[in-house]
């Protein structure tokens, strides 16, 4: 078994996190149910002619990939494993419409062409012009722990040194609307700072990208130790602890050893149960922590809370912002976190520190 | 030598046939399925020819028996019936005792029904079921659901090649020890929304496509789904069950070149075949079949043959394409492709490149163009895909 370790991160999101020597310092609130990211210098990475035809959530996952490669130092890593659990929406909805609207005639290729699911995965190997191994995971929820299953595999089968990871999702405007009209998207509008206590169905939307590089050698830029994932496609609330306990024991470690549990807890009524569960059981006594207040909900929501727990584990602290619970941790050695969508498709994933 | 991962099961819904034995009657009869489009309402119905599946939805939502309150796509009803094909190939009646996985592939996912009522649900709650099936794991999760899969269940999505990824994953997974079985293949359907974006490309041919031939004019689409079910060693011994045959070999490189289009010379085709002969520990000229990916298009076939120069030099071993019976099948090619070099396998048989009749001037590369009886033991298969996607799967008795 190799080891794997974290050694960058680079994420953009409805936060300032493009900043990479920030961490939550300063949190953005907002009163609104779909958020749109806040856009990073996209002009530092992108040359405009390129730009042009990318639509957002290419143009994200380019920067967010292109910070985690610098700050691991790589010019070109031996596997591209993106995840994106909706794919360009805004292409494919621009070139639906287009069909439709002019009654399939007088079409263009170009929104056609950036509308395949692998598109971000292309774009970042043609901008390194690599040919490494490229794979592209589209399953909802657990779009970005299949990419960690993949380079957990491909690490400790030795096929591959360094990886390049990712989980990128865009708003489309006419899928968001479809989300809002199956009540997917909460009804009217609230504080994001106040989600977990709404007490309605749904949640809030938004978007955003994630990378990292996770490789068999530590170096200086390293911020944790990625130890293991899990992935559970149907799981009912009276199983999940059970789960739990397996996985951790897999891994030789107690609920006890762990020191944070980093939740998907989305606000929604209908499905957070299956945190609370967890939350008054095995991680009773346990710091609990969440995010989708500061991310918003989206199918790889979960890559920004992989960046959070790799944060943490580098820098030792804990925004206060992100706890659920009164919990004096001193060093932060073992993080789990559980995420699912909708009562389907969960993960569990455990970083230690290094 | 390692033989590779047991293949102890497999399904396929096709143009030519609805089973596993359908299809191969239609490849050894060289019956075609390629057809003026007849079941999509489209402008393009009449005149653009595809490979479409004679079942409608009504039908297939019958055969499978789902409630009427369902809110399956095309590409999931397609799914689960070559799915459970597979399993009940693989004779799996006692449950499943132990680690099992999906991994579906899909490109287009439930964009049938988004297309059919994108404008219809903003205003009328009637067909809003189908909102949650529009995204590519819907399918696989469906498909999981009808199997009893609950644990290892994802998608992947690299466009034309997405099935050969999947069958990959499936390999690498039980090879590390991490699953005993797994099933593994793709399934999509025909949709307005890849009929047109082909067609805007300027790459469908208006008349049955002509994989290898210097006058190609662009590819048919088509419509399928295909499963393996894969299996340890372990399970395969104390099961004592049949194995049909071994994926021996895998390889996926990039082609980093061009969004849509193949580099001149197939940079990426000829690494991913080069891995994949690596893996099988097996030389090139071991290869007694290789099941092109071949699409018709201008630009594939004559990058993919340069490629295959590259690997084989001048030793190249029979070829063909089976796109001309099938149509392309986007995600599903490598899958239903799969099936074909088993059944090639099994049979001794290699099947036609329909509709061909001059070699590229460039490459020179003849294809088999009439059913070819010989001993076959590896047979190399090809997907590539947009974005540069290119693999190869070997398959061996």
């Amino acid at each position: 078994m190799s080891h794997c370790y974290i050694n960058s991160v680079g994420c953009i999101s409805i936060q300032h996190t493009s900043d990479q020597t920030q961490f939550l310092d300063e949190v953005v609130i907002y009163d609104k149910n779909v958020i749109p990211v806040i856009p990073p210098n996209y002009k530092a990475y992108i040359p405009p002619v390129a730009a042009r035809r990318m639509a957002k959530g290419v143009k994200m996952g380019v920067v967010a990939s292109n910070l985690a490669l610098k700050e691991a130092a790589v010019e070109s890593p031996d596997a591209i494993i993106t995840g994106t659990g909706m794919g360009c929406l805004i292409d494919s909805e621009k070139f639906l419409a287009a069909i439709i609207d002019n009654d399939e005639e007088y079409l263009t290729p170009t929104s056609f062409i950036q509308s395949t699911h692998n598109t971000v995965g292309a774009q970042v190997a043609l901008g390194l012009k690599c040919n490494a191994y490229n794979f592209t995971y589209v399953h909802a929820a657990v779009s970005f722990e299949s990419c960690l299953i993949d380079a957990q595999l491909m690490l400790n089968e030795e096929e591959a040194s360094t990886i390049l990871v990712g989980g990128i999702d865009e708003l489309g405007p006419i899928t968001t609307k479809y989300h809002e009209l199956v009540h997917h998207v909460k009804d009217g509008e609230i504080d994001t700072s106040k989600l977990l206590d709404s007490k309605t169905s749904g949640s809030i939307f938004a978007e955003g990208a994630a990378f990292f590089v996770l490789s068999d050698k530590k170096q200086e830029s390293t911020y944790a130790q990625f130890i293991d994932v899990e992935i559970i496609s149907d799981l009912s609330i009276e199983a999940l602890q059970n789960r739990v306990h397996n996985f951790l024991d897999q891994n030789n470690v107690s609920s006890k050893d762990i020191d944070a549990v980093v939740l998907g807890n989305n606000g929604d009524v209908d499905y957070d149960d299956y945190y609370k569960e967890l939350q008054t059981t095995i991680f009773a006594d346990t710091q609990q922590l969440y995010y989708k207040h500061l991310s918003g909900e989206f199918s790889t929501a979960s890559s920004f809370g992989f960046w959070i727990a790799s944060k943490i584990l580098k820098n030792q602290q804990v925004p206060d912002v992100l706890k659920m619970n009164i919990k004096e941790v001193k060093t932060y050695k073992n993080i789990l976190l559980y995420n699912q969508y909708r009562g389907k498709n969960h993960s569990l994933v455990l970083i230690q520190s290094c | 030598m390692n033989k590779g991962v047991a293949i102890t099961g497999m399904g396929i819904i096709s143009s030519i046939g609805n089973t596993v034995e359908e299809n191969y009657n239609s490849l050894v009869q060289s019956k075609n399925g390629i057809s003026k489009i007849s079941k999509i309402k489209t402008r393009h119905k009449d005149v653009i020819k595809v490979g479409e599946i004679s079942f409608s939805n009504d039908e297939l939502i019958r055969q499978l028996n789902l409630p009427e309150s369902n809110n399956y796509s095309r590409t999931a009803l397609l799914g689960v019936i070559a799915a459970k094909q597979a399993i009940t190939n693989a004779t799996i009646n006692e449950g499943f005792d132990c680690r099992t996985g999906l991994i579906s592939a899909t490109s287009v996912g439930g964009m049938d029904k988004t297309e059919q009522y994108f404008y219809e649900y903003l205003t009328d709650k009637k067909n809003r079921k189908y909102i949650e099936g529009h995204h590519a794991g819907d399918s696989t999760q469906k498909i999981a659901a009808q199997l009893g899969i609950t644990d290892f269940v994802t998608t992947i999505s690299t466009a034309c090649s997405s099935s050969a990824n999947a069958i990959m994953l499936g390999a690498r997974l039980i090879k590390a020890g991490k699953l005993d079985r797994v099933v593994v293949g793709g399934s999509d359907c025909l949709s307005k929304f890849t009929i047109n974006g082909f067609k805007s490309l300027m790459i469908l041919s208006d008349t049955d496509c002509a994989p290898f031939d210097e006058n190609r004019k662009g590819l048919n689409l088509g419509e399928a789904a295909a499963f393996l079910v894969l299996e340890s060693d372990k399970i395969v011994k104390n099961n004592n069950k049949k194995v049909l045959a071994y994926v021996s070999g895998y390889g996926n490189s990039n082609d980093a070149f061009h969004q849509t289009a193949s580099s001149e010379n197939g940079d990426g085709a000829t690494l991913a075949m080069q891995k994949a002969l690596k893996i099988s520990g097996l030389k090139p000229e071991q290869i007694d079949y290789i099941n092109a990916h071949g699409t018709a298009t201008s630009n594939n076939d004559l990058s993919e043959s340069k490629a295959i120069r590259r690997v084989f030099a001048d030793n190249i071993p029979d070829i063909s394409s089976t796109k001309a019976f099938t149509g392309h099948t986007l995600a599903a090619a490598a899958a239903i492709e799969a099936v074909y070099a088993i059944l090639a396998i099994q049979h001794n048989i290699i099947f036609p490149n329909l509709n061909f009749k001059t070699a590229i001037e460039e490459t020179g590369i003849v294809p088999v163009t009439t059913i070819k009886e010989k001993e076959i033991t590896h047979v190399l298969s090809n997907s590539f895909g947009f974005g540069g996607n290119c693999s190869t799967l070997i398959f061996s008795k």
